[in-house]
């Protein structure tokens, strides 16, 4: 699970224009790694047995994260603390993770689709690819009642099509938003939390020849000539609108 | 050389692997690089002709039992057999969904990442600078690819035309490959019950996001397009919430659409969004947030509170049509 800016912040772009200031804006759970968390807290209470592990990669300030998700009612988590995480490619990322989640052998490892700050989408499946194991992406259910070793998903496809997907234990699956409602946390889970563990590990992120590297970020350039109405008065900008739409774009 | 993805479900081809083509011969005559176009297929698929009718050197037909439906163990492994075999510079594809699950696993294979979703490039030192969006489109990002090639590289849809896929007259050639074992079991794909509503025939759509901020406030939404014969929309947080049905949902997941007017409200305009409703006529997007991506286009912008916008719209509309 990672730590993103609040998708409603306003941006400011850091003094090396290589990423965002992140000191003056609301961080929040990654949207779709809030529902693959969700996810696994449901297969296991459909199983009715088994633990939930969280991990996150990221600085000490991602542990908000952490605490959010054991007070949700995963049993444990493993921090890999790295400072500059934005700095990292997804390869990178993926590898980091792979080597703290190795030994846990994990029956099912589930992921976000992807992040909503930097969307590289890839690193779930490239931690699939260390860990050498199958995996399925933007899955969108999990059929719960076919955990008996081998598990059923199904998967989004383009303009409304879908198909499931079977799939042996162990298995990897990055996880579309929306796929279940998720749940708060209860006081008792916030309490609990307290009590769990949090592993932290300082990862040594090993260079990788391949990585992509951000250069530069910038506002989008804008491909459209917008007229703003009403200068900030609401009211006023939708009179001057539906005057628009009746004579200039002619569908009044 | 540069190579590009050509995808197809029974050896039907998805219209995307045309933008393909065309950023690849972009690319490639930027670099002077020739382009070779791949299609995994079970057969010699009967795609591979017409693709032969498009600008490139060849169309390797990379053929194997193991591939008559997708998985992304039997196209990563295709995918290795012919980069083994071609040793391109460039690999080339559309963003589609069906790539999002494969390409990252064939680059981590051979050690590489995917350069994903991009929307244009340009050319530096006779390497490729790639722009992609961050931040649900707030900022852009350019990227330079490091190490040694292949480079993969995918294309947002509509970062490049498909009609301009420049014509020719290439060879085609299949390749055997060598799958190894595929690790998952696909059923037959299918569509959910057919959606009801066909927002791609709609003339006018008014669109909500999660700025309309709870299910009681759709009614003025739904009353504003009552008042311009419009259908309602959505983007997706809305239909996730279930305060709409899917079938009213716009973008990457959901319907493409492409009104005379669309008006989103509230809607930020990420880019799984906006992929869905860019080609409208005319657009108009009623934000509290001046950054909000979908002012960049939009058409006509309403910087302020819908709740204050909206019902002074309706009011105006019934005026002027008396």
């Amino acid at each position: 699970m990672k730590q993103v800016a609040n998708k409603d912040a306003v941006l400011r772009i850091s003094s090396d224009e290589k990423w965002i200031n992140e000191s003056d804006v609301a961080m929040q759970t990654n949207e779709s790694d809030g529902y693959a968390l969700e996810e696994a807290l449901r297969i296991k209470e459909a199983k009715g047995e088994g633990e939930v592990i969280v991990c996150t990669l990221g600085p000490q300030g991602a542990k908000t994260v952490i605490k959010d998700a054991l007070a949700r009612g995963a049993d444990r988590a493993i921090h890999v603390v790295v400072e500059n995480s934005n700095k990292l490619s997804p390869y990178q990322i993926a590898n980091a993770i792979a080597e703290a989640i190795r030994e846990e052998n994990a029956d099912l490892v589930l992921t976000g689709l992807q992040s909503d700050d930097a969307s590289y989408g890839q690193t779930g499946v490239i931690l699939a690819e260390l860990l050498n194991i199958p995996h399925a992406t933007i899955v969108i259910e999990v059929d719960r009642s076919s955990l008996t070793g081998n598990i059923r998903i199904k998967r989004e496809l383009e303009s409304g099509w879908y198909q499931w997907f079977n799939y042996k234990l162990p298995a990897l699956f990055t996880i579309q938003s929306g796929i279940s409602q998720i749940r708060y946390a209860s006081l008792k889970g916030i309490m609990a939390a307290k009590k769990k563990e949090i592993r932290e590990i300082t990862a040594s992120i090993a260079d990788f020849p391949s990585a992509q590297t951000i250069q530069k970020v910038y506002m989008p350039l804008k491909t459209k000539e917008t007229q703003i109405l009403g200068g900030g008065d609401a009211k006023k900008a939708a009179v001057e609108l539906v005057e628009r739409l009746r004579n200039e774009v002619r569908v009044i | 050389m540069i190579l590009v993805f050509i995808e197809h479900k029974n050896c039907v081809l998805n219209k995307t692997s045309l933008e393909a083509i065309a950023a690849a011969q972009s690319i490639g005559k930027d670099l002077s690089l020739k382009v070779t176009a791949v299609i995994p297929c079970d057969k010699d698929c009967s795609l591979a002709h017409e693709i032969a009718g498009y600008d490139l050197e060849k169309v390797i037909v990379a053929k194997s039992e193991k591939l008559g439906t997708y998985t992304p163990d039997g196209y990563a492994g295709a995918w290795e057999h012919v980069i083994d075999a071609t040793s391109p510079k460039y690999v080339v594809m559309a963003h589609t969904y069906q790539v999002r699950d494969f390409a990252p696993k064939l680059a981590a294979r051979l050690d590489r990442e995917v350069v994903g979703d991009c929307i244009r490039y340009r050319v530096e030192n006779a390497e490729l600078v790639l722009t992609r969006r961050m931040f649900l489109g707030k900022l852009d990002a350019d990227i330079s690819v490091g190490g040694d090639a292949p480079y993969f590289i995918t294309f947002q849809s509509g970062a490049f035309r498909g009609d301009n896929a420049a014509k020719g007259n290439a060879m085609t050639e299949t390749m055997e490959v060598t799958v190894g074992d595929i690790r998952m079991t696909p059923e037959g794909p299918f569509q959910e019950a057919k959606a009801s509503v066909d927002l791609t025939k709609s003339d006018v759509i008014v669109a909500i996001g999660r700025g309309i901020k709870s299910q009681e406030n759709i009614a003025i939404a739904q009353q504003l397009a009552d008042a311009l014969g419009a259908d309602l929309a959505a983007s997706r947080p809305i239909c996730d919430a279930d305060w709409l049905p899917i079938d009213r949902q716009i973008g990457s997941s959901g319907q493409t659409v492409a009104p005379k007017l669309y008006i989103a409200l509230g809607i930020s305009g990420a880019i799984q969004h906006i992929v869905g409703m860019k080609n409208a006529g005319t657009i108009v997007a009623v934000n509290k947030d001046a950054e909000a991506p979908i002012f960049d286009i939009a058409d006509y912008g309403i910087v302020g509170d819908l709740f204050e916008a909206v019902p002074v719209m309706i009011e105006e509309i019934k005026k002027a049509k008396g």
